[in-house]
């Protein structure tokens, strides 16, 4: 397999890879190194790739374990996550402001997820993959996703209530 | 779409019962403003969602420099241990002549020491041998 033929196969789904790979690390100069790292993974066995019938999929698993590892040896090794700079303004009476603070703080709420909630969360809601697709990513049964998904779903939604409730934004 | 419908999906949504298409429709509805109130929550979070999913990979992937150097790093320990194997070769030879010589040397030494000592008991022989010849020439000259 040629450079040229292997960005074929890989390059479409390079941004999906990015994401998944933001939403578990959480800094983005984390996710493109692990984004490059894991291309050049895919890149050496290229020899491989030609078997699987699903790369993307097998790219997303190796994403998905690649960031677990990371996040486990960051915890080994005693560092922080480094914190996300979500623009948690001050309550603005900009309308405008107001709304994009509550867009935002879903990327706070779905930071708080448990792991395995936040990659299925991001790879249906966002990703929007079939249920197929995830079960094999994460090596989960269907159910499992399902509940996980509606779980995840649901403790978004009761935040964004309680959050507007209280009048935080 | 009837807000009795979008209800209805809403309902799906949080169960996870929902299609794609499903959740297209939903997208749709509530990432085009018009939301009703009560349902304003979800608003946020499929904006979210659609903003989410644009975020992109800027950077280009390398592929060819870090794997020179991992290549570089296996060259080098093939070179390594291709040296060690040929100077332990080469000490292992060195050692056995060395023990060869030293062997020689041994059984040289043992050897001249045995002729040594042959040829000074040869030597004593020789004289009481001589000692016989004259013992027998006077004999003989005096029975003459």
């Amino acid at each position: 397999m040629k450079q040229s033929d292997f960005l074929k196969v890989v390059l479409p789904f390079k941004d999906k890879v990015f994401r998944l790979a933001k939403r578990l690390l959480v800094s983005t100069e984390e996710a493109e190194d692990a984004t490059q790292e894991l291309f050049f993974k895919l890149w050496k066995s290229k020899e491989k790739i030609a078997d699987y019938k699903n790369v993307e999929a097998f790219a997303m698993t190796m994403t998905k374990n690649y960031c677990y590892d990371r996040l486990k040896s960051k915890q080994a090794s005693n560092l922080t996550l480094v914190h996300s700079n979500y623009k948690e303004k001050d309550a603005s009476l900009d309308k405008k402001v107001e709304y994009r603070d509550s867009v935002n703080q879903v990327h706070q709420l779905i930071e708080n997820l448990p792991e395995q909630q936040k990659i299925i969360i991001q790879l249906r809601d966002i990703e929007e993959y079939d249920f197929d697709e995830i079960c094999k990513m994460v090596d989960m049964k269907p159910t499992a996703v399902r509940v996980a998904l509606s779980r995840a779903r649901k403790t978004i939604r009761e935040e964004l209530i309680k959050k507007h409730n209280y009048g935080v934004s | 779409m009837e807000l009795a419908n979008i209800e209805k999906l809403v309902e799906k949504y949080l169960d996870a019962t929902t299609t794609l298409q499903e959740e297209a429709t939903l997208k749709q509805y509530f990432t085009e403003g018009n939301v009703a109130p009560h349902l304003q929550e979800y608003a946020y979070l499929f904006n979210y969602f659609a903003i989410a999913k644009n975020e992109k990979f800027t950077k280009t992937i390398k592929l060819e420099p870090k794997k020179s150097k991992k290549k570089n790093l296996k060259l080098w320990s093939v070179a390594a241990s291709i040296a060690l194997l040929i100077s332990v070769f080469v000490g292992q030879q060195q050692y056995k002549e060395y023990q060869q010589r030293k062997e020689a040397e041994r059984i040289f030494a043992q050897v001249s020491k045995g002729l040594i000592l042959l040829s000074t008991n040869l030597k004593k022989g020789e004289q009481a041998v001589a000692n016989l010849y004259t013992y027998e020439n006077t004999v003989n000259k005096l029975l003459k």
